[in-house]
């Protein structure tokens, strides 16, 4: 089980955290035309990186903030947490 | 029967306290303190079960968690449990245990006979023969092999005993209680850190009680229980006997079962059997040790054939003897402990070492006592069917391949020490990466990944006085990097005899013209010839052969095996052993209960149950309830001998007639506040929500990016920057989730807040033609004429003085009102309407009756909104709006999705208006077509009509639009029915929607 740094809470288990994916996907502007392919690739297209990953993972059970999570999907390291309005830098 | 191997005195047992058990049905007398494999061998029992694939007998091998053979079916109050090892389990007082794997009995068993026809069970057996033919692989191979395999039978029935989980944080853990253990956790806790000590046994203290050592002036026994009765004193430390760490995970969180209750005849009041620690540490140090190691020879499984570290600990634990003649078998200076520990006690002993002419305090010790020892002598075989009657020894060349003249001793015990393996499980668990140990012919830890530190044997260090160096330090190092305290001991004088270099001898060779089976892993019986065939077959990589040969994939996960098996294939391969590498370690070190694993999430507790605050008035008045998500909602309410069908068609048409009164507290509800709480519901939902007024409702529909529609409800505003959603049961979660996710990442400059209030309000859905009747007595100084509140409209209200919210939606299509009240006042509502309620023939309906009501009405509900359908198939397309973006709007523009055939919801009457349609049918427009027959869509969701007194259904349906009067059939190939049936409106009641604005 994970162990990972809420910017808010501190140091908390994987369980009251959930999941929520590619943190550097951007959603494209409401009301802007886009083409089939680029709304595929917000919507479908994820890419299956080996090593370091920003993610998006949620504090469900704590603060209910969404957070952003740097980790290695192949050891599980984590370098770094942020917080929502933090840019990934 | 007297225990003839018990020795006169010595032991830590409690020769006071007698205890009596049964095993096989004999009863048999031990000693508080005992295992039931030292009670076993002090009553001279030393056939304990059957080997898997040969049916070979089998004793004891080891004296703990190492222990291949020695599996039995355990009895305790009124349970049973399989795969218990005699070796580790204690022993109380009406203790019941039986053999496993043989059948009649353990003495004369049946399928020993595979001993005889062993040729044809050779490495790959089982994949080999059970390929062919096909057809007999259900009937014949499986259950033959089903009966055949498997150690002992698992209970069936429900396990009344308690199982806890306990969540832990450390600044140290320490796991095993040895001479590293001990010295770490005593420095560590000097400087104030939080630690924990875990110890497998119930004794602590490791080697320290079997060895003849000093530490300052006192026995390494009597340093040990100092040490450990110092540390339970002191309050940042938890220590912890019969707990064993068993798995190493990320990010050093460390799992422990702590066998609470297991050596006692029952579990106490209160007390669970077993307690799973999740323990988060920041350090760990890995004290677990070593185990002796076999070395291979002929006939090397029979009963009697021990290692000799577990013969030692019989005699000093146990004051128990395995044998009275016995051969100690060694290539190292640690069976001559074992020679020493017998002669003390009167019996002679003869030591084999493989070794020339070692030299060494303690061979001198042996020497001085008379004790018979051959150097350059090696067991080429066991004699003896059930037990070691004698031995085939030889002489062995240097080169150590030719053997001499072969001799025959009578012994009854052959005590084997093939030096020792680290115990590396954790640390390898922990992704450490192992490096090989020329010296020790062993794996040890490496490079760590996380913070852990493996000390003293388990890192290959085999003199106390470094391990107690080595663990001091460490132990006061890491707990100083936390507590920042130094506290430094003065380290104590350390007496212990010196050993020299062991033999790198491991498998005695086959005698010319002699078959012997030469065992590696003593659990699956593979043998030294198995390993060789899987070779020749072309298996190479180690992890290939393990799964082949099954070597080291028993329930002792190959803990005696797996370093003799890599010496054999790298000797073979002509490759030094770290070139062939060890299979992956991983967790659970050894079985870990199921019950343990599941804790306290069984049956109702495995979720939590939440109630209405009307649930007592449900229960006083007949309702059966469902599992609705986690709430426990009424299906119905039972009068007299109704079943379900009758009571919802009942609660249902009364609704239609009078007016009925639903619990609807459980749907979600999140209060939105903000000033731009609109424009946020404006990018959620589907329709336009930026002009509606203060005290109106609105429908609406919410998508995934995806353009699949994930959630549909109401939404009220309250004030001008107060709204009141709604989201069904089921997604409630979900939707609040997905609200933040917006919030939070993607619009941050929206200022609005999101918050559940799902629990803050009970609800009532009150319906039907009457339910006006009923809103004016409820609130007689409030306006709830049409005019006053409309359709779609919201007030507050005063309900015998408790503030109410009332929303005039309808999920049954008829005329109806939701009345909210804080939770608290949830059952005085309930109560008050179904008093003011009586005069018009009030009725309470449960979720049955609902799902009819909207069902008929072609309402759509989670069986239609299952992730699968977009808002057209819903026909709720026109909530669409052209004019603003919204969250899925640009997937609704994919092909697929805007297909001209896109199913759509439509109705579906059985053509005889009598026979129901089950619920996930397909339609079919040919029901005699050749299969597979093309399937046109599927049924979601079934009721009896009570408006038109026939079946209805709801469909998703290919086309469905154009669809309308056509004849199919309804086939489900389950309930074995075709039913022919007609296609009709989803809105099969009402469709103009006049009675919920009348």
């Amino acid at each position: 089980m994970l162990y990972i740094k809420c910017p808010h809470c501190g140091m908390r288990s994987q369980n009251e955290f959930s999941y929520g994916g590619d943190a550097t996907i951007k959603r494209p502007e409401l009301g802007k035309e886009i083409s089939d392919q680029d709304w595929d690739n917000f919507v479908y297209n994820r890419k299956s990186l080996r090593g370091k990953h920003w993610e998006l993972w949620q504090h469900l059970s704590g603060c209910r903030q969404w957070i952003k999570v740097q980790r290695d999907t192949a050891t599980h390291e984590i370098f770094k947490t942020l917080k929502a309005n933090e840019e990934i830098s | 029967m007297t225990q003839s191997f018990r020795l006169e005195s010595g032991g830590l047992i409690n020769r006071d306290k007698k205890i009596s058990f049964k095993f096989n049905g004999k009863n048999y007398y031990g000693y508080e303190g005992d295992t039931l494999a030292s009670a076993l061998i002090a009553n001279g029992v030393h056939l304990i079960g059957r080997s898997f694939k040969y049916h070979r007998p089998r004793g004891f091998f080891g004296a703990g968690v190492d222990e291949p053979y020695a599996i039995v079916q355990l009895y305790r109050n009124g349970e049973t449990e399989p795969n218990i090892k005699a070796t580790e389990q204690e022993l109380f007082e009406g203790l019941e245990a039986k053999s496993v794997n043989c059948w009649p009995s353990v003495n004369f068993d049946v399928g020993a006979i595979n001993n005889f026809l062993k040729i044809f069970l050779p490495a790959g057996f089982y994949y080999k023969t059970f390929m062919w033919p096909k057809s007999f692989w259900y009937k014949i191979y499986e259950p033959f092999i089903r009966r055949a395999a498997g150690l002992g039978t698992a209970s069936i029935k429900h396990d009344k005993e308690r199982y806890e989980h306990k969540y832990e944080y450390c600044d140290l853990l320490i796991t095993g209680s040895g001479p590293s253990g001990l010295a770490s956790a005593y420095s560590a806790a000097k400087n104030g850190a939080k630690v924990i000590l875990a110890e497998d046994k119930s004794r602590f203290g490791g080697t320290l009680l079997t060895s003849e050592v000093n530490i300052g002036n006192q026995s390494g026994k009597e340093w040990a229980d100092s040490i450990i009765s110092e540390l339970k004193e002191m309050p940042n430390v938890t220590v912890k006997n019969r707990s064993q760490v068993f798995g190493y995970y990320d990010h050093n969180m460390l799992v422990m079962s702590e066998r609470i209750s297991d050596h006692l005849p029952k579990t106490k009041k209160f007390h669970p059997k077993q307690r799973l620690w999740y323990i988060r540490a920041k350090e760990v140090l890995i004290s677990s040790g070593s185990i002796e190691r076999p070395i291979v020879f002929g006939n090397n499984d029979t009963p009697g054939v021990m290692l000799s570290s577990a013969a030692k600990e019989y005699l000093k634990v146990y004051g128990v003897l395995v044998g009275k003649k016995p051969l100690v078998f060694t290539n190292n200076d640690s069976g001559y402990e074992t020679a020493i520990e017998f002669k003390k006690n009167g019996i002679d002993p003869i030591i084999l070492d493989t070794r020339k002419e070692p030299q060494s305090e303690i061979i001198e010790e042996a020497k001085n006592m008379n004790i018979n020892i051959k150097n350059s002598y090696v067991v080429v075989a066991a004699q003896g069917y059930k037990k070691v009657k004698s031995a085939d020894i030889a002489k062995i060349s240097d080169n150590k391949e030719e053997l001499g003249s072969i001799e025959n001793i009578e012994c009854d015990c052959i005590c084997v020490s093939g030096f020792w393996t680290p115990t590396i499980h954790l640390a390898s668990q922990s992704g450490n990466k192992t490096k090989f140990n020329e010296d020790i012919d062993a794996f040890v830890p490496g490079i760590s990944k996380q913070n852990e530190k493996t000390l003293g044997a388990a890192n290959g260090i085999y003199t106390l006085e470094e391990t107690l160096k080595d663990s001091f330090e460490n132990g006061n190092l890491l707990s100083k990097k936390i507590t920042n305290n130094e506290n430094k001991i003065s380290f104590p004088n350390v007496v212990e005899k010196k050993s020299t270099v062991h033999d790198k001898f491991w498998c005695v060779p086959l005698p010319k013209g002699k078959n012997y089976k030469r065992f590696l892993d003593f659990q699956n019986d593979v043998a030294v010839s198995d390993i060789e065939i899987a070779l020749k077959e072309g298996y190479r990589s180690i992890e290939h052969v393990k799964r082949y040969t099954t070597l080291g994939m028993a329930t002792d996960q190959g803990k005696t095996s797996n370093l003799n098996g890599l010496q054999l294939v790298s000797k073979i391969e002509n490759k030094v052993v770290p070139a062939v590498g060890h299979t992956t370690f991983r967790p659970p070190y050894s079985p870990v209960s199921i019950g343990a694993i599941v804790g306290r999430e069984v049956g109702k507790h495995s979720k939590p149950t939440r109630k209405s605050p009307m649930h007592s008035w449900h229960e006083k008045n007949n309702a059966v309830f469902v599992d609705a998500g986690v709430w426990l909602r009424p299906r119905y309410y039972k009068r007299g001998e109704e079943n379900l069908f009758e009571a919802s068609k009942r609660e249902a048409r009364n609704v239609r007639t009078n007016v009925g009164v639903c619990d609807v507290t459980t749907l979600g509800k999140i209060d939105i506040k903000g000033p731009d709480a609109a424009e946020l519901l404006n990018r959620v939902y589907t329709n336009a929500w930026l002009k509606l007024p203060v005290g109106k409702a609105r429908y609406g529909v919410m998508l995934r990016e995806d353009g699949i529609v994930m959630d549909d409800g109401t939404t009220t505003r309250i004030s001008e920057n107060h709204y009141h959603m709604t989201t069904t049961t089921a997604q409630a979660a979900n939707v609040l989730s997905h609200l933040e996710y917006y919030l939070q990442l993607v619009w941050p400059e929206l200022n609005v807040n999101v918050v559940s209030t799902t629990e803050q309000w009970a609800g009532a859905a009150i319906a039907g033609p009457k339910s006006r009747e009923v809103l004016k007595k409820l609130f007689p100084n409030t306006d709830v004429t049409n005019e006053g509140l409309p359709f779609m409209g919201y007030m507050e209200g005063d309900l015998f003085g408790v503030k109410a919210k009332i929303f005039r939606i309808s999920f049954s299509g008829e005329l109806a009102y939701e009345v909210n009240v804080e939770s608290d006042y949830g059952y005085f509502m309930w109560e008050k309407i179904i008093e003011v309620g009586e005069e018009f023939g009030i009725q309470p309906y449960g979720t049955e009756a609902l799902s009819t009501l909207r069902i008929e009405m072609g309402h759509v509900a989670g069986s239609e909104l299952d992730g699968r359908t977009i808002p057209y198939d819903n026909s709720l397309e026109g909530l669409l709006s052209k004019k603003k973006d919204f969250i899925g709007k640009r997937s609704l523009s994919r092909k697929a999705f805007a297909a001209e055939d896109r199913q759509k919801i439509v109705g579906v009457v059985p053509l005889d208006k009598k026979t129901s349609i089950p619920e996930g049918s397909h339609l079919v427009k040919d029901s005699n077509a050749p299969l597979p027959n093309p399937k046109l869509g599927y049924i979601s969701a079934s009721c009896w009509s009570v408006e038109h007194d026939n079946p209805f259904s709801l469909a998703i349906l290919k086309d469905g639009k154009n669809m309308i009067g056509e004849k199919l059939f309804v086939m489900s190939p389950l309930k074995n029915k075709v039913i022919p049936v007609e296609i009709v409106s989803s809105h099969y009641v009402d469709p103009k929607g006049e009675r919920v604005r009348s």
